[in-house]
């Protein structure tokens, strides 16, 4: 039977993450727990800031993963193009709805964090405004998939847009900063010593990112099951009906 | 490669091609903007630049599904695959056609239209060469986007939404060298950028355009 | 309990209860798919099983 093994990597890619999902939920609420409760009941004040600067929280490690989820699609559409591994193209549509959730948590939060800052619900600010236009490529690419009927002409298409997408995405941060230079503070998160975030926000930080990357591992893995099984079911209803 | 392109200069030329149609839209545009925003000319003049652009490119946009559209629907696009031309130059030509009937006309139409927003005399200057060195890059941006949507039917909206995000560097760019003109700044940064952008993407987009076509076509 | 957020509470608890509604969201609907496809599949396979 052709498709038992084309189903025999996907197969394999459900019973391995089969085991994970439950601990890698389990771990993200610990983390998020911890870090969230941490933050919000045991820093203080910023002195600028005020408590706004609790939401730093929810707001960098939204905006981290909304990166990172399109980061990984890309990674995901490359080795479908490459390898033609359809786990990739799956993965890859399966993380695209967490991505828009964690772009939207951004811009929430960046917006309500920059009101009393900035005195306004929302001002173009580069940082914003990119996180806007990634949320329309987003957008774009979800609407794709679910407008092409047949799966691999839209593994391919999704996965040719991600790549031209991410290459616009770019050049669109770079043109966004420079049409406006900006009210954003600088990268709050740097390796090198000169932390622009107090150390008493840093660790609590650290924890709710750890929890966000949880989440987001453990999401995508339970997304891609619901993809595998939806694409088999796709392809097992179709036979049926050829056959009827 | 040459009877390619003037066959579709001819098709979007004759009656029901559209050839009108893009400049039509820019003219509504640049009228409804004032009825919009009221008729103060001071404040006409700030926006003129960037209501332009804007103005050009949703003008741009509307034109972008009948690249491809025809040609998929009555089975050329299947002949011209099969043709010794490579697939990535048809869809460079496809572009180049969609420019000199889309792109070019808006760029000579928009300094006639800029008299009715109040162009400050210095800006036509810089907003020509803007939109002369822009609109190049999307008709190629757009080529892309029609060939992703080349097979479905409502295909227009989500054309619009795939492109959008793609036309952003392009209009930060073009409206900022057009707006610097206007208040006599220096336009060679956003000028080189633009360019940098419009060969970039016609260096690289047909290739993925090409892609996409014959997925498509499969 | 909850710490004197000052005049910023409002900012503060609503971006908290954004956040946290739209985390609680995506997770609730990633579930229920999930397992409304793997009974959808597990009810065509076993179809499939009991008439081939």
């Amino acid at each position: 039977m052709a498709s038992l093994w084309e189903y025999a990597n996907p197969k394999k890619f459900i019973d391995t993450t089969s085991r994970f999902i439950p601990w890698l939920f389990g771990s993200a609420l610990i983390c998020l727990v911890t870090g969230l409760v941490w933050g919000f009941f045991f820093t203080p004040d910023d002195f600028r800031q005020g408590s706004t600067v609790k939401i730093i929280y929810l707001h960098v490690p939204s905006a981290l993963m909304a990166i990172n989820a399109w980061l990984m699609m890309l990674v995901a559409s490359l080795i479908w193009i490459v390898r033609r591994h359809h786990v990739s193209a799956l993965a890859a549509r399966a993380a695209a709805p967490v991505g828009v959730v964690m772009t939207l948590i951004a811009l929430a939060t960046g917006a309500i964090w920059g009101q009393p800052m900035w005195g306004t619900w929302w001002a173009w600010d580069p940082r914003l405004t990119s996180f806007l236009i990634l949320f329309l490529f987003y957008l774009g690419y979800i609407a794709l998939w679910e407008a092409i009927e047949n799966d691999d002409t839209a593994a391919d298409l999704t996965s040719i847009l991600c790549l031209v997408g991410s290459v616009f995405a770019l050049l669109s941060r770079y043109a966004v900063n420079f049409w406006n230079q900006g009210l954003h503070q600088g990268a709050s998160l740097s390796l090198d010593k000169e932390e622009n975030v107090h150390d008493v926000f840093y660790h609590p930080l650290l924890i709710c990112i750890a929890g966000f990357v949880l989440l987001f591992i453990a999401l995508v893995f339970l997304r891609t099951q619901t993809e595998i099984r939806a694409r088999r079911m796709r392809a097992l209803m179709a036979r049926e009906r050829l056959t009827a | 490669m040459k009877a390619l392109l003037l066959r579709d200069i001819r098709l979007a030329i004759r009656a029901g091609g559209g050839f009108g149609l893009g400049l039509a839209f820019f003219l509504i545009v640049v009228v409804l903007v004032p009825f919009g925003v009221g008729p103060q000319s001071e404040l006409l003049s700030r926006i003129a630049a960037g209501t332009l652009w804007i103005g050009a490119l949703l003008a741009c946009l509307l034109s972008l599904d009948r690249i491809f559209a025809l040609d998929w629907e009555d089975g050329s696009l299947d002949l011209l695959a099969t043709a010794p031309l490579p697939m990535e130059a048809i869809a460079a030509i496809k572009a180049l056609a969609h420019w000199l009937t889309t792109g070019l006309p808006l760029v000579l139409a928009a300094p006639i239209l800029a008299v009715l927003l109040n162009l400050p005399a210095a800006g036509y200057g810089p907003l020509i060469l803007s939109l002369l060195l822009g609109t190049p890059a999307l008709s190629m941006i757009g080529t892309f986007g029609a060939a992703l949507t080349v097979g479905l039917k409502r295909g227009g909206l989500l054309l619009s939404l795939l492109v959008l995000p793609l036309y952003v560097p392009t209009l930060i760019f073009g409206a900022e060298a057009a707006r610097r003109g206007v208040d006599g700044f220096d336009t060679t940064t956003p000028m080189l950028m633009l360019a940098g952008i419009t060969c970039g993407t016609i260096a690289l987009l047909p290739f993925a355009a090409a892609a996409v076509l014959r997925v498509n076509l499969r | 309990m909850i710490p004197d957020l000052g005049k910023y509470a409002d900012a503060v608890m609503s971006a908290y209860a954004v956040s946290l509604l739209l985390l609680v969201l995506l997770v609730i609907v990633s579930w229920r798919r999930a397992a409304k496809v793997k009974r959808d599949l597990e009810e065509i396979e076993g179809k499939g099983q009991s008439d081939g």
